[in-house]
């Protein structure tokens, strides 16, 4: 039964390490009293840009969806494996992109110049809300596609058997599936941008486009007000709680899936909806490539000037990515059940600034708390990716268990020979996955870092950001390239390591 | 011998009762109609299912008490009988040490004797999937063969192979057994098999396994719920 006591162990630590934070930031909560005037302006620019996000995301995946859906062309499955990307790519790389793009002196506004047209700006709603569809338009398309997909392709012939015309055949098939994965959809990202940290801390700030959890920071870092902090630490849970309940119960397919790689042959396209599918698609593209084309090119001019301060970060990043990557899966492995992964959802209820603030508030009696920034950030980044490594293992490790348990007993496996022998090689697949997604989100969060941030041991994503608030541009955009190339590889290293020779 | 004594479980409606002993190093056949519960059988001797009541006993021993591996036997499925990602002769290693350790000299001789037993003489390196069907079940067996128990116990270890790849692993298992000196219970749905390898068979049928028979006249004479089953044969 030591496997038991290991998922015990672990269950126990996850429990710990999120209730612990939460009642820390209950007990010194200064109640709603302790709010400034600009909170209740947080609030509502939280939940604003969360519900203009999400609706945008989901309003534009529908015809990207419905296009790829349907369209068989060079470079599709590209473009689909492209939209799983935004979720190991580091934000304050794409938000430099953006600002390539977007920006004062960005392309669009050169266009708009020359069009004679008033230029505008990226900071404020507008850059969290493109930012954040930016992130998110992927994530909604995955999702769609796979409820397009799921139609049976018999439905389509028989509504082609039967003549009917393009709209008719739109609201007999189409529709009930939007009104079915559409809402989850929505939900799932509303709750993801009601959590968005470093989208807001660049694109955002100022008393108009000020998230909770920038007011959070913001309490923290500039006015240490404590009971401030855990007072908007508060809200924050109860917004992303109640969020992501409803989230739950609406949301389906997790758009993780795989599969994707099926077109669904269809008999009633015209010409002009052959156009206006290539038209969806090449705007997607654009806007999803563009800013990652130009972050790489702008970096290339950056990349040789990196001060030796940038590889500094760099160790430090890697330090913490690999660490949290190798907590992260030494959690993950005894939790890879059911229960386990309801343990597991803890992690992603609870955001890291919120997680941050209790631990700061925690350590705070005994320690000074930016001494220790590293290692705790590699513990809340391998919370949060917990849930994530959780949904990519448990099919698997169920399975293996299905399948040898009943050999291993027969043969009186110890439990040490189970898991070096059976579980670990059976699992080295998802295992490669999980481990090079939760390296690649530790390696660019810019979140509960930038909390504890101590200025000499930043670590890159940290590091990038205040070369922009210096107007260092080229040196940021060089280690925004570093910090793309370094989250990218790892995550191939990982995954690569767990198919070759499997 | 085997003694199986007030042995009852219960799994919802499904109950299945058994009070019968069988010598050792007998070879018997366990046949009766689908769901009856001759599987369920197998994994309640070999610990794989809670009893409600009842024991089972090797010579006299009790040993409902202890788990798969410590009992006196060895046991071959319907599938998953060899990890598929592991050689065979990694496969074998692990029931000789099954904490995983590493084997000698003397156990590396083993192995080598085991897989020519039953005609794989050079094919430890391979992994399951580079083997036949036919292969794969020799495989299989030489796991048993080497974890040297005095009871073997199979269900329908060889159902996916052809008549005449079944015929021949029924042949190498009698031999296998003979030389081991171990009681043998196999279950099968094929009359044929019974009537070639057991001289005496245990009917499984409503809800209880009946205590062994010679083979010939049970099946030449079936009562009525083996008669339907067996159909026209």
């Amino acid at each position: 039964m030591a496997r038991r006591a290991f998922a015990v162990i672990a269950g126990a630590l996850v429990a710990l390490l999120t209730f612990g934070p939460v009642v820390a930031v209950s007990l010194r909560a200064g109640g709603v009293g302790g709010f400034a005037p600009g909170d209740w302006g947080a609030i509502r620019f939280t939940l604003t840009q969360a519900v203009i996000s999400a609706g945008l995301s989901v309003l534009f995946a529908i015809p990207v969806a419905r296009a790829l859906a349907r369209r068989r062309f060079v470079g599709r499955g590209a473009l689909v494996a492209l939209l799983g990307a935004p979720f190991i790519l580091p934000v304050i790389v794409a938000v430099l992109g953006l600002i390539a793009v977007f920006g004062n002196n960005g392309i669009f506004n050169g266009l708009l110049r020359a069009l004679g047209l008033p230029s505008m700006t990226i900071y404020g709603l507008h850059g969290v809300i493109i930012a954040h569809v930016f992130f998110n338009l992927p994530l909604a398309t995955r999702m769609l596609l796979q409820g397009w997909l799921a139609i049976p392709s018999e439905r389509f012939r028989l509504s082609a058997g039967l003549g009917l015309r393009p709209w008719a055949a739109f609201k007999v098939l189409e529709w009930p599936m939007l009104l079915r994965v559409a809402p989850g959809a929505f939900a799932v990202i509303f709750v993801i941008c009601l959590s968005s940290f470093a989208v807001a801390l660049t694109l955002g700030g100022g008393p108009k486009a000020t998230t909770v959890e920038l007011a959070i920071y913001q309490a923290m870092r500039f006015d240490f007000d404590l009971a401030r902090a855990a007072s908007l630490s508060l809200v924050q849970l109860v917004l992303a709680v109640v969020a992501g309940v409803a989230a739950l119960a609406l949301a389906r397919g997790d758009g993780f899936g795989s599969g994707l790689d099926r077109v669904v042959t269809r008999f009633d396209t015209g010409r002009i909806g052959l156009a206006l599918d290539s038209l969806w698609i090449m705007l997607a593209a654009l806007f999803l490539l563009t800013p990652l084309a130009l972050v790489a090119w702008n970096g290339l001019a950056g990349l040789p000037m990196l001060s030796a301060s940038v590889w500094q970060s760099a160790g430090h990043s890697m330090s913490v990515a690999l660490g949290s990557t190798l907590l992260c899966i030494l959690w993950a492995l005894p939790l890879a059940t059911r229960r386990g992964e309801l343990i597991g959802l803890l992690g992603i209820a609870l955001s890291p600034l919120v997680l941050g603030t209790g631990l700061f508030l925690i350590l705070r009696p005994y320690i000074n708390p930016l001494s220790v920034a590293l290692p705790v950030t590699a513990v809340i980044n391998a919370l949060v990716s917990l849930p994530f490594a959780l949904r990519i293992l448990r099919p698997e490790a169920e399975a293996i268990r299905q399948d040898h348990a009943r050999l291993s007993a027969a043969l009186g496996l110890t439990p040490w020979a189970w898991v070096r022998f059976v579980y670990l090689p059976r699992l080295r697949r998802p295992l490669g996955f999980a481990a090079g997604l939760t390296a690649a989100l530790s390696m660019g969060d810019l979140g509960v870092i930038a909390l504890f941030a101590d200025p000499d041991r930043a670590p890159l994503p940290l590091h990038v950001y205040q070369l922009m608030g210096r107007y260092q541009m080229e040196a940021a955009q060089g280690a925004a390239l570093l910090l793309l190339m370094l989250s990218l590889g790892l995550f191939w290293l990982f995954d690569r390591g767990g198919r070759v020779n499997a | 011998m085997l003694e199986l004594k007030g042995l009852h479980l219960k799994e919802g409606d499904f109950e299945l009762r058994a009070d019968l002993s069988l010598r050792a190093s007998g070879r018997y056949a366990v046949i009766g109609p689908s769901g009856a519960g001759k599987s369920t059988l197998l994994d309640a001797i070999a610990g794989f299912r809670p009893l409600l009541s009842g024991t089972v006993s090797w010579n006299g021993q009790a040993f409902t008490d202890l788990t798969p591996a410590e009992r006196p036997l060895a046991m071959l499925f319907q599938d998953n009988n060899l990890f598929p990602h592991l050689t065979v002769d990694r496969n074998l290693a692990l029931a000789l040490r099954p904490d995983g350790g590493r084997i000698g000299a003397e156990g590396r001789e083993k192995i080598v004797q085991a897989l020519a037993d039953v005609g794989l003489a050079g094919m430890g390196g391979r992994k399951p999937a580079q083997l036949s069907g036919g292969q794969q079940s020799r495989a299989a067996l030489a796991r048993v063969v080497l974890q040297e128990r005095p009871v073997m116990l199979l269900d329908e270890p060889f159902s996916a192979l052809g008549p005449a790849l079944k015929v021949e692993m029924l042949d190498l298992l009698a031999k296998v057994a003979d030389r081991l000196q171990a009681l043998v219970l196999i279950v099968t749905h094929d009359p044929n098999d019974a009537r070639r390898f057991a001289p005496e068979t245990v009917l499984v049928s409503d809800g209880i396994a009946h205590a062994p028979q010679p083979t010939g006249p049970l099946l030449d004479n079936p009562p009525p719920a083996l008669a339907q089953y067996l159909g026209g044969a």
